[in-house]
């Protein structure tokens, strides 16, 4: 016997057929099934194999606690999403749904082998017999535990569906709309507060959709709020999480349930900050604890109550209770009236209120109290059960085809305790309840623990004499976790329980021991002999069901993952065929390969431009502080290691910015405009670092600085000319501006226009060139580009990208900061004490260089590498050592921190970190790197030009 | 998300506009080449780390930029009050 459809009743809409599938089979429910009550209509019982022992499953609930009845939906490619309990999955025409964790199929599963090895796969298990060897962990043990337990198959393509994402503010919101929930909403709707009811299910109403007594109040109830200009009502919207200062993040499932796959967001994040919240979750009825309690066909009775009155679907013919709780008895009399044939009352306590008694027997319902069910025959779907008389010990037989079972209730604390509200143990409800508040919320109904279901006896598990060994009964159905494991647990020595909860993985699934927790909780405090609120509580995190990732990251990926910046220039780089990289956000062009150069080649060429006529370089990533006021000077004075107070307006300098601890963070040139105005330049990357050290400092260590900082970066282009003709190319384009070596030296600042536009031109080589780096506002930073490669035309003016400016660098011995130090570097290490004042009594960072670690001998400083074979480069990162002939492991002295070809010098050059490297000049080091030991001498950083006379003309 | 009050804006705004900058009140030496090693190692690197009230520095750095000082619980991660620099320690 199996489930089948009522003649009437139910909340479904009998004139509205829908086709479905599951595992390749077609089935017919109703508009308004959920999936499992389509299915339990047509008779199917098993849902899914567990997770350990692979043992046939069926429905325990009807709601989100559902531990079972995980299903997969699969709509379409890239849509494919496992582990959907079927409870809460709407069926639509086409529905396709499979079956999970079983091959080759759902009734004939070879994992379930695993079910007769039970006795050997107790808790621990795995921890205790796949230890050795070591090795086999990764290799064997893993992915064979993993392709036999587990859950659905994760998607393996791209998810196509898009995600909105939405912040709501509100001054009162209501989590759960069952009766509890409405009549707070209800209660609040004529008062001018902002009011948001969200409900996970696709209607309002909770516990009243089962039950039909409640319905006309619940129409006018809906009515009411949805009528209500203040009250927004978001249903399939799951409240995942309750976060500070009454943050609650939702999801809300949009398309899921709607036949046609379209463009339309499939799901909403909610992001609600809250004034008030009220949470109104209800309560979750306990399984009881007994042999062979995850039969198909064993399942809580209140939820085969809403299985005969919101769907119209009997679980069975001849249905059996087993109660140690009222509310059961109440279920049961409710699912006569619907129809639902019930024969027997089995309770575990001695004795009851009469009138239930009374109604049982005028409903003519066998009645066993005192009883309790010590075995359950079938193996696909129950056939009969056997129970215990407690008073003579004998066990009989009764033939049903359902089981229902009412252990108590639990109330839904998950989103209280995720806002750190505690906890109160109540003995007579057996659970825990709120207690203080840890944000501006309250629970009422059935969260709170307040319910009308009557009482019941609070039982850890039924009472059997069978031997404990041998029998299976099941705290936690998703995780295959028995009562046996958690007596096991204890027995091993185990005390709190989370510890407990470790060990067995009780509560771990991702239902998160929605149904077990308490169960498992009380055995354990049978096990220890100890009150349960003696081994404390395990925690409730987010999400309160599983959540998609799609709707957690919402619009934020492929291209809107990070935003991508990019230059005014950045258009034409990508019209003349750049290949770019990202630097800091930025998309930089790293080489412009002409047609059949790869990049090795591409460089040679733009170098080789550079050093013989003229290069332009996209510079606009460049940070950009201003710096203005009366003591910028003076606050510059105390930034930087160099001294900044005698600079003249119109002149530059290199910067070199330290950490209070010594080390170098940061660099660039700055220029002078005007006594009270720099122009700063900072790394690409350290832009916002560094104005927020300097912030940092200005506001906070010297507030009596009259300075002003503000970030420019984005406010100019800058367009680097390089090389011995770059002069030639500027100057037609110039106004106001001498451009002769001695009315503009290197090093130098002027303003004035070019092509007609304002501009910032500095005299200045990153390259070892005579050099310009030409500041526009930024929306005319291509003109102007575009101008100066029509100018330069004559002269082959080459662009060149990030790759090159590396190698023109680095043949001057110019060091990236962040690639040639590393936050450990300090500027006499660096070989950069020529730019540190000396007789600065402070600045940021000098206390520090008198450190005894940073004085001490021995220290990484950066030298230059010419290899013996000047056709080998060396890998950038590879380590160095003194004696390649040292036993391994080898004691490394440095690394490599620059390395490239130099077209211009026909050979490879490097810069690396070297112990004690200032002192090493000539001498021959040794870098291993795969396949051979290279040997490098070492020399100065300098590789070309060391005077500097190409700069100064 | 936590509030946190912006003393300068005198608003409470949502955490992401705001960035932590480690403990308040260690005022930079005014003479720090007269420090000894100990001193300058300790306002270098010693720092507290309470269970319980912390006085620490944020900066309402997607805001109105200024940095300022705050108590907050290490356990309950709530914030007992926020101050402009330069404000006695509360």
């Amino acid at each position: 016997m199996s489930g089948f459809r009522l003649e009437t009743g139910g909340r479904i809409d009998r004139s509205q057929p829908v086709r479905f599938d599951f595992d390749g089979k077609t089935y017919q429910g109703f508009a308004g099934d959920s999936l499992a009550s389509a299915l339990l209509a047509n008779g199917v019982m098993l849902f899914g194999r567990s997770f350990k022992y692979h043992r046939p499953r069926g429905l325990v609930a009807a709601g989100s606690e559902e531990p079972n009845a995980l299903i997969s939906v699969n709509r379409g490619p890239g849509r494919f999403t496992p582990n959907l309990r079927a409870t809460g999955v709407e069926i639509h025409d086409g529905l396709i749904a499979t079956s999970q964790n079983r091959w080759p199929s759902l009734a004939m599963d070879f994992g379930a082998i695993n079910d007769r090895l039970g006795m050997f796969f107790p808790a621990g298990f795995y921890n205790k017999t796949f230890m050795w060897p070591r090795s086999f962990w990764d290799r064997v043990y893993e992915p064979a535990i993993r392709k036999m337990a587990g859950l659905g198959d994760a998607p393996t393509t791209e998810d196509p569906d898009v995600y909105a994402s939405t912040y709501a503010h509100c001054d009162l919101l209501i989590i759960g709309a069952g009766p509890a929930g409405i009549d707070a909403a209800l209660g609040f709707m004529d008062t001018n507060k902002r009011i948001v009811l969200i409900d996970e299910q696709d209607e309002l109403g909770g516990g009243a959709l089962a039950d039909p007594a409640l319905w006309p109040w619940l129409e006018r109830s809906v009515k009411a709020l949805t009528d209500a200009p203040n009250v927004t009502i978001l249903t399939r919207t799951t409240a995942f999480g309750y976060y500070h200062d009454n943050f609650i993040g939702a999801v809300q499932r949009l398309t899921d349930h709607l036949p046609d796959v379209t463009d339309a967001p499939r799901e909403k994040l909610w992001r609600i900050r809250a004034g008030e919240v009220v949470l109104a979750q209800g309560a979750i009825e306990r399984p009881l604890v007994f042999d062979g309690n995850d039969t198909p066909g064993v399942m809580l009775s209140s939820a085969a109550k809403v299985y005969a009155n919101r769907y119209g679907v009997a679980v069975g013919k001849a249905l059996a209770l087993m109660a140690s709780h009222d509310s059961g008895w109440h279920d049961v009399f409710a699912l006569a009236k619907a129809g639902v044939g019930i024969s027997v009352i089995i309770d575990v306590r001695e004795s009851v209120d009469s009138a239930l008694i009374l109604e049982a027997s005028r409903l003519g319902i066998t009645v066993y109290l005192n009883h309790g069910v010590v075995g359950v025959n079938g193996r696909h779907n129950v056939s009969s059960i056997d129970i215990c008389d407690y008073g003579d010990q004998r066990v009989s037989r009764i033939d049903c085809d359902a089981l229902l079972m009412a252990g108590g209730w639990t109330p839904s604390v998950h989103l209280w305790s995720h806002s750190k509200g505690s906890l109160k143990w109540r003995d007579d409800l057996g659970a825990y309840v709120p207690d203080v508040p840890n944000e501006n919320v309250h629970c009422v109904g059935g969260c709170s623990g307040d319910w009308d279901f009557g009482t019941g006896a609070i039982i850890d598990m039924l009472p059997t004499p069978k031997d404990q060994s041998r029998i299976k009964a099941f705290v936690d159905f998703q995780n295959d976790v028995t009562a046996k494991d958690i007596m096991l647990a204890v027995r091993e020595g185990f005390r709190s329980i989370e510890h407990i909860k470790r060990y067995t993985t009780n509560g771990m699934a991702t239902d998160q021991g929605k149904t077990s927790n308490l169960n498992g909780l009380q055995i354990a405090s049978s096990a220890l002999n100890k009150p349960v609120t003696d081994i404390g509580l395990t925690s409730f995190r987010p999400p309160y069901t599983p959540q998609t990732f799609g709707a957690l990251a919402g619009h934020a990926k492929g291209a809107l993952f990070q935003p991508t910046r990019t230059t005014n220039i950045d258009d034409w780089a990508q019209a003349h065929g750049a290949v770019f990289e990202l630097v800091a956000q930025w998309r930089r062009a790293r080489y412009f390969p002409h047609s059949g150069e790869d990049m090795h080649a591409a460089v040679n060429r733009e170098c080789v431009a550079v050093r013989s006529s003229v290069g332009i370089f996209d510079a606009s990533t460049l940070g950009k502080i201003e710096v203005v006021g009366p003591d910028a000077a003076e606050f510059l004075n105390r930034m930087y290691t160099n001294p900044w107070k005698a600079l003249e307006p119109g002149r530059c300098r290199y910067g070199l910015l330290l950490k209070e601890d010594g080390f170098i963070t940061d660099d660039g040139v700055s220029a002078r405009l005007a006594p009270d105005r720099f122009h700063l330049t900072t790394t690409t990357g350290g832009a916002a670092r560094v104005l927020n050290m300097m912030e940092d400092y200005l506001q906070t260590e010297w507030p009596d600085l009259d300075v002003w900082l503000t970030s420019t970066t984005e406010q100019y282009a800058v367009i680097a000319l390089q090389g011995p003709n770059a002069r030639k190319v500027l100057e037609p384009l110039l106004e106001g501006i001498d451009l002769s070596a001695e009315a503009f030296p290197h090093m130098a600042i002027r303003e004035g226009r070019i092509c007609g536009i304002e501009t910032r031109l500095f005299r200045v080589s990153f390259t070892g060139e005579l050099g310009f780096e030409i500041n526009v506002p930024t929306a005319y930073g291509r003109a102007v580009w575009e101008q100066l490669m029509a100018q330069g035309a004559q002269y082959g003016i080459t662009p060149y990208g990030t790759e090159a400016m590396h190698v023109l660098r680095a043949e001057k011995g110019f060091i990236i900061v962040g690639q040639d130090t590393d936050g450990t570097v300090t500027p006499f290490d660096a070989g950069l004490d020529w730019a540190v004042g000396k007789k600065k009594p402070d600045f940021v960072g000098k206390r520090s260089m008198a450190r005894s670690d940073i004085v001490a001998l021995g220290r990484k400083q950066l030298v230059g590498l010419l290899t013996d074979d000047p056709n080998l480069v060396l890998e950038e990162g590879a380590q160095i050592v003194a004696d390649p002939k040292q036993p391994i492991p080898m004691t490394m002295i440095g690394h490599v921190t620059s390395s490239y070809w130099s077209e211009t010098l026909g050979r490879s050059i490097a810069m690396a970190l070297v112990a004690g490297g200032h002192d090493m000049t000539g001498n021959t080091l040794h870098i291993p790197m795969p396949g051979k030991t290279h040997t490098a001498k070492v020399s100065g950083v300098v590789f070309y030009d060391p005077e500097g006379a190409r700069l100064h003309v | 998300m936590i509030l946190i009050h912006c003393p300068y804006c005198d608003e409470k705004r949502p955490e992401i506009e705001f960035a932590n900058a480690g403990q308040a009140h260690i005022a930079r030496p005014l003479d720090p080449s007269g420090q000894s090693d100990a001193d300058w190692e300790t306002y270098l690197f010693i720092r507290a780390n309470p269970r319980g009230r912390h006085h620490e520095r944020w900066r309402h750095i997607h805001g109105c930029g200024r940095f300022f000082n705050a108590v907050r619980d290490t356990v309950t991660d709530k914030f007992e009050t926020t101050y402009k620099a330069g404000e006695p320690r509360r």
